[in-house]
């Protein structure tokens, strides 16, 4: 193992084919004859189906074919002579399509010379033409189909018979049983030429072969058999099946050698087909599945290597990992966005294998000479080794008795297995892995405690929360690994998503809450709330005070924020507080919701969703594109740690009272509710006198319900509209919603106001009784509360009938995402089955692995999504400025194009500039 | 493909499309019809059509060049040195100019561009010179600009062996889970139903034959020179084109009456079905009279409704099984309208009316005289290839994909789905994402394997004697090596400092 490090070695292909009687009995290391498997002192017996020739599964024992122990050898084959042929299960179709397509007689192709010619060519030319296996499949199918279709053999002129198919394996031509015997006979003659006209490679696969005379046994190490605590051995689903192969072959064998009646030996003959077909699939249709005594069905070879499950998706396509860790995961804001908290315990397990060199071998001595559970003299943790491995493969384990003289033998060459310490490069993962973001590489922090810890600014593209969420942890072992990670996975390389160009870490719920209480207006902190704020970010000494009042010195809160912007960072965005609509300056100037932010210093505008917010985080963005990763990560780090400070000082709290609303307003409510559920019955009213104008294209009952649901849904709408009137912004359940940090408008208007229509597909709710929902309405009642409008809010409580709509319509939302997520996943599983090959070549070519041309250049223009300006290729305005930065004419035009971004006109330009100067002139005064 | 092909050189030589496909499924190609002698082709086809054909293929007549099947599938680009004569017998279709003529500006720019010697993409030329507008700028100022952009596009390229499908794979399933299951309004018209969301995107990928709720929208063709007038007349326009073209079924008119005493058929016309459908009682005699083995029907006169007289329909024979057959076919007696559009409503859009017709049928629609045909868009992308072919079919896979997603308020970049749309038409027509479509014609078995059917491709791979190259990602995972993607992709040599090179 040692001599290959370095060494690259690559299969270059595989070729697939189809084994030979003669292939399986020289493979074979013994054959097998008798059905048992362990004699009473439990060794295996000779010829038998655990025999020690096809390797070992006991430690301590040795292979007699190779002389391996467990673990060396790999196992072998051994082989069941059949006593009379059978088909194999899995080409049925092909020997029918065979038999039908050759002469009875003389076993040739039934097409002529020319025509078999041009099957040959139009396959050759289909080839040529970059055609794949399907299409080539397309042609030999058509030459079947021709050659099914004659009655006569062109070659000898022998009348053709009709071949059917009993399912699953009995071959009859014009009702007369055809024998597997004669089957294989029949294909025999069959000459190589015409076998390739039907996409058959005669010298990998001879239609014969499909017929088994012999059948391979599979290495013991392949169907393991287990030895119970009661020391009862349990045999494998294989070996159950071979035995029973085993027991039925032995009695054809005999009852055919003893001249047994004709009936008894096709009897027995369909069985060991039976048995032989069952082997291969246990799900053939048409048969019953071989059962397990227990009345499970035996889990055969098809099944092994089928589904999600089976060999190839989940033994093959994913493995179990060694240097790998999982646990709960929880909050730690102190953490960097690329760090993650190891725990002591974890830790102490996984190792990253050092090689000991001339530069490293006393460090190395004095690792292993702490021992495994190293502690410094503090008492904290300090790495220790798990393993030493020699030279020539070696693994010693490092205890406490053992370290010093373990120490002591390590030579240049060996590696050792060293624990984790902190700066160590992971791969942190939590699944489902729907995209590159949902691992990523972080450095390690050991810390005590059980829990993985990680700062929170990480959650959305893990989609993570604290709620009992778990997640993976794994160690790289090479350096190449280590490298990549490095360079490719970190966290900051991922602050930029690929699916939109913009970020997808940053601040979330209380960061963006702190960031309103911190920067919302003219917010101001005293000495010793700023310093506490200040200190969280390691900073000393304080900036000059913007307000002073006497003796009192205070800072805003807009230039503390300002400090952890680059000094040279300009930018301009509106809030997400700022209303819906309002585009007018001094509107947006009242509510604070334009951001300026000139060299650095944030001058008017609140702090929130839109500029810190992943997702949304203008900031971030700017950031992560203009100053470079490494840039963003401090910036979030920071403003993580200053908000968090922000909002402990500030003390921020919600509670049911938030939604309280004066007795007038709920009447209004009332009221307004009680004019719309009018309006309804006036529509049901209409309906029945058939007086309601019919929509174009829609029946007179879908007419009423889409009115009905306007009237409705519009109902809602006013009752939110009264609430959020006496829900202002010292509210904290709508300075949540409104910065963006969690919930919305309409979960507080729901909570305050009220609930509005419950609706299953779409409609109102109509299903329970024969003509109504619930035996509390009338039959036929059309009416708002009869087809589930609830009026009463979150906090009024809900009437029985309500909430019972309530839980119809929270049910559909249940099954929603239960669907949701099973269909989207075999989407994306598809998806990238389809695209996983393809590539960006050095031209800028998309291509596949047959190197087919997909796109000339990815995306028409070859730039890489996560680079792009929210999709353009390139900020034309930012080259512009930098270009055009002096000219006159384009100054104007900038703050223009900066005005008119927000919906401005250059009326309200005009005054956004007055009044900027006006402020700039103000404020030097207050300072003093 | 091949087949294909054949017919096609068989149809340019004048040969029926019959003889044509007959010989082409017979396995004939070209070269082997010009070999082959007259008595095997009389198998195939009549004796007299053999003779022609030897005659028309025999060899010396110059073929057009082809190089490739695909080639040959688009005549216009692929023969452009054949006869004039038989290009007489085709009428030539123009191909519109789809690129726009540059602006004197745009051209300013891609002038300087060359002189800096850079390339920047024309969408960036064009928005370069849309953002310049008016402004002055020297050539000296242009050319920085240029070389600056050239710059920056460069550093926002792709890298190489950066493994750009599984990335667009994961842009467009991961907000999959986002989105909703539900069908919902249609924007702007109450009155249709579309899928949207998750179902939608998913129907797209699968590449179906038929949407869930095939939609068209129409506007009328623009009449040259009128204006304000055009506006209101344009409703009434569009609603009697919306009308015509909706299916309407005799039931949908008429109330239809088994008369068993008698073995007849009664249809009776309502008013004011038939006013609703804007059509007369006229009509309605005459799509009667039409079909195929009914008596005339006959007026009866003084009904109970006094309005229309009903019409009555005799079986001729006593037959019960006929009558029902027959009253079977009178209810779904096509009265009118283009097949497939079940309804057609009227909604009015900026300045233009609008017919939202649920059902799609573009071969036809596309025919209609009044209909603007440019601005015709359906939602069945199948049709579409049927009709204006993989190119269309390609573009509409991102119109409709990108639209869902934008519905659902989740941003994709627009690249992502243009790979997707690129890979399901990258061979000529639509194939679907999975076992039906690209991934069940992988190279590789082994990739094969993995995703679906498992036991089947392996069988088959034995008596083929495949060869999977390990070429993929897959299969590469699968055998436990490197992939060939991003840093797999590349290999890195070091030579120890003093070691000679050999």
């Amino acid at each position: 193992m040692m001599s290959m490090r370095g060494v690259t070695k690559r299969i270059r292909a595989i070729k697939f084919a189809l084994l030979s009687p003669d292939e399986i009995r020289k493979m074979s290391q013994t054959k097998v004859i008798t059905a048992d498997t362990y004699d009473e002192d439990g060794f295996p017996y000779d010829l038998g189906l655990m025999d020690s020739h096809l390797g070992v599964i006991e430690p301590g024992l040795r292979c007699k074919t190779c002389g391996g122990k467990v673990d060396e050898c790999p196992g072998h084959f051994g082989h069941i002579d059949l006593a009379m042929p059978v088909i194999h299960v899995g080409y049925v179709k092909e020997l029918k399509k065979l038999l039908q397509a050759t002469c009875r007689k003389c076993g040739r192709l039934l097409l002529t010379r020319e025509q078999a010619a041009d099957y040959m060519k139009e396959m050759e030319n289909v080839e040529e033409l970059g055609g794949d296996a399907t299409e080539v499949q397309f042609v030999t199918r058509e030459s079947a189909k021709e050659a099914t279709k004659r009655q006569r053999c062109p070659w000898c002129g022998e009348e053709q018979k009709k071949i059917t198919l009993d399912k699953p394996t009995t071959f009859r031509e014009e009702g007369h049983k055809l024998t597997p015997k004669e089957v294989r006979e029949r294909l025999e003659k069959v000459p190589n030429d015409d076998l390739r006209v039907l996409g058959i490679e005669p010298d990998v696969a001879r239609p014969e072969w499909m017929i088994l005379t012999a059948l391979l046994v599979p290495p013991v190490t392949v169907r393991p058999s287990i030895t119970l605590e009661s020391g009862d051995r349990s045999e494998d689903d294989l070996t159950h099946k071979l035995v029973d192969v085993l027991r039925i072959n032995q009695r054809l064998r005999e009852n055919r050698d003893a001249g047994a009646p004709q009936l008894i030996v096709e009897d027995l003959w369909e069985l060991l087909q039976y048995h032989v077909t069952t082997y291969f699939d246990n799900q053939t249709s048409g048969i019953p599945p071989a059962r397990h005594r227990s009345g499970r069905p035996l889990k055969t070879l098809v099944q092994r290597l089928k589904g999600k499950e089976g060999r190839f998706r989940s033994n093959l396509s994913g493995k179990r990992v060694n240097f790998s860790a999982r646990t709960v995961i929880s909050p730690d804001p102190l953490l960097s966005i690329n760090e993650v908290g190891v725990p002591v315990e974890a830790a102490r397990e996984l190792t990253v294998p050092i090689h000991v060199q001339n530069y490293n071998i006393d460090m190395v001595k004095e690792w292993i000479k702490r021992g495994p559970i190293a502690a410094s003299k503090t008492g904290d943790y300090i790495a220790g080794v798990n393993y030493v491995i020699r030279a020539d493969g070696r693994r010693i384990r490092v205890t406490d008795k053992n370290a010093d003289a373990v120490a002591e033998t390590v030579e240049i060459g060996f590696i050792v297995e060293r624990q984790l310490v902190d700066g160590d490069v992971v791969l942190f993962n939590r699944q489902p892995s729907l995209h590159r973001m949902s691992m990523m590489a972080h450095e390690v922090r050991v810390m005590p405690n059980k829990t993985f810890r990680f700062n929170l600014a990480v959650c959305p593209p893990y989609n993570a929360d604290f709620d009992g969420d778990e997640m993976n942890l794994h160690v790289l072992q090479s350096e190449e690994a280590r490298a990549e990670a490095k360079i490719l996975m970190r966290v900051q390389e991922h602050i930029l998503s690929p699916r939109f160009g913009g970020p997808v870490i940053g601040g979330i719920h209380d960061h963006i809450t702190a960031a309103f209480l911190l920067t919302h207006k003219d917010a101001r902190f005293n000495k010793v709330e700023t310093t506490f704020i200040l200190s969280r970010l390691g900073m000393s000494g304080l900036p000059k005070p913007k307000i002073k009042e006497g003796d009192l010195e205070f800072w805003t809160g807009k230039q503390i924020f300002s400090l952890v912007l680059p000094k040279d960072l300009n930018l301009s965005f509106k809030s997400s507080i700022a209303s819906k609509g309002v585009t007018n300056p001094k509107e947006l100037r009242e509510e604070d919701s334009l951001v300026i932010i000139r060299n650095g210093q944030l001058i008017t505008g609140t702090i929130d969703e839109n500029a810190v917010g992943a997702f949304k985080g203008k900031i971030v963005d700017k950031l992560a594109r203009d100053y470079g990763s490494e840039m963003a990560k401090k910036f979030i780090d920071k403003v993580t740690r200053l908000l968090i400070g922000a909002i402990m000082v500030k003390g921020f709290t919600t509670g049911i009272d938030d939604e309280d609303i004066p007795e007038e307003a709920k009447k209004q409510i009332v009221d307004q509710l009680k004019v719309a559920a009018e309006k309804v019955k006036q529509l049901v009213e209409a309906y029945k006198a058939g007086e309601l104008e019919q929509m174009p294209g829609r029946s007179l009952e879908e007419t009423l319900e889409v009115e009905a649901m306007k009237v409705l849904s519009r109902a809602r709408e006013q009752s939110g509209e009264i609430a959020g009137k006496h829900l202002g912004m010292t509210n904290s359940a709508v300075i949540m919603a409104r910065s963006g940090a969690r919930g919305s408008m309409l979960n507080l208007s729901q909570m305050a106001g009220c609930i509005g229509q419950q609706a299953v597909r779409g409609e109102r709710l109509s299903r329970g009784y024969w003509n109504r929902t619930l035996p509390h309405f009338r039959k036929g009642d059309l009416g708002a509360e009869a087809k589930g409008f609830v009026k009463s809010s979150y906090k009024s409580g809900l009437y029985p009938t309500e909430y019972f709509f309530h839980s119809m319509g929270g049910r559909e939302g249940l099954v929603d995402t239960a669907v949701r997520t099973s269909r989207s996943g075999y989407m994306q599983r598809r998806l990238i089955n389809a695209l996983e090959d393809l590539k960006v070549k050095e031209d800028h070519t998309v291509r596949n692995t047959a190197d087919t041309v997909i796109q000339f250049k990815f995306g028409e223009d070859g730039v890489d999504p996560s680079r792009s300006i929210q999709g353009d290729a390139v900020d034309i305005d930012d080259v512009l400025q930098d270009v055009l930065g002096e000219e006159p004419s384009w100054k104007e035009r900038m703050t223009f194009k900066e005005m008119t971004s927000y919906g401005l006109t250059e009326k309200d330009m005009v005054v956004e500039m007055e009044e900027e100067e006006a402020e700039e002139e103000e404020e030097p005064a207050g300072e003093e | 493909m091949a087949r294909q092909a054949t017919i096609d050189a068989l149809r340019k030589r004048g040969i029926t499309k019959k003889s044509a496909e007959l010989l082409a499924d017979a396995g004939f190609t070209l070269e082997t019809l010009e070999k082959v002698k007259v008595d095997r082709l009389k198998k195939f086809v009549s004796a007299k059509e053999a003779d022609r054909l030897v005659k028309r293929i025999s060899p010396g007549k110059p073929e057009p060049a082809k190089k490739s099947a695909r080639a040959a599938k688009r005549p216009r680009a692929g023969a452009p040195e054949a006869p004039a004569k038989e290009e007489a017998e085709e009428e030539t279709p123009t191909i519109p100019e789809k690129i726009a003529k540059p602006t004197a500006l745009e051209q300013a720019i891609l002038e300087a561009m060359h002189e800096v010697g850079r390339i920047i993409p024309m969408k960036v030329v064009r928005e370069l010179a849309k953002k310049l507008g008016d402004l002055k700028v020297s050539k000296k100022n242009l050319k920085d600009i240029i070389s600056r952009i050239a710059d920056r596009y460069e550093t926002h390229m792709i890298d190489p062996n950066e493994s750009a499908g599984i990335l667009s794979a994961q842009s467009i399933g991961e907000p999959g889970t986002q989105m909703t299951m539900r069908t919902f309004h249609y924007a702007g018209v109450a009155e249709m139903n579309v899928t949207l969301g998750l179902p939608r995107l998913i129907e797209i990928v699968d590449a179906r034959r038929v949407p869930s709720t095939p939609i068209m929208e129409l506007y009328l063709r623009r009449v040259a020179g009128e204006k304000e007038a055009a506006h209101a007349q344009g409703r009434t326009r569009a609603i009697t084109i919306a009308r015509e073209i909706e299916t309407t079924h005799l039931e949908d008119v008429a109330d239809i009456e088994v008369d068993m005493v008698n073995m007849q058929v009664v249809v009776k016309p309502d008013d004011h079905r038939m006013k609703v459908r804007g059509m007369e009682p006229k009509d309605l005699e005459e799509k009667l009279k039409k079909v195929q083995q009914m008596a005339a029907p006959k007026k009866t006169e003084g009904g109970p409704e006094k309005e229309t007289s009903p019409l009555v329909i005799e079986t001729g024979e006593p037959s019960f099984k006929k009558l029902h057959k027959l009253v079977e076919q009178v209810r779904q007696l096509k009265i009118k309208g283009i097949d497939g559009i079940s309804r057609a409503v009227v909604q009015e859009r900026g300045d233009q009316w609008v017919i939202f017709t649920e059902g799609s049928n573009l071969a036809e629609i596309l025919e209609h005289p009044e209909i603007d045909p440019t601005q015709t868009m359906t939602n069945s992308i199948q049709e579409i290839y049927e009709v204006l072919g993989v190119e269309a079919a390609r573009n509409s896979i991102i119109k409709e994909a990108s639209e869902t997603l934008r519905e659902q308020g989740l941003t994709v970049d627009i690249r992502h789905i243009m790979l997707v749309a690129d890979m399901m038409t990258n061979d000529g027509d639509v194939k679907a994402i999975g076992r039906h479509g690209i991934s069940g014609r992988k190279s590789s078995v082994l990739a094969r394997a993995a995703f679906e059917i498992t036991a089947h491709h392996l069988l088959m791979a034995a008596i083929t004697g495949e060869v999977d190259a390990l070429d993929g990602v897959a299969e590469n995972v699968i055998v436990g090596q490197p992939v060939t993607l991003g840093t797999g992709a590349v290999n890195l040599v070091y030579r120890p400092q003093g070691e000679k090179g050999s």
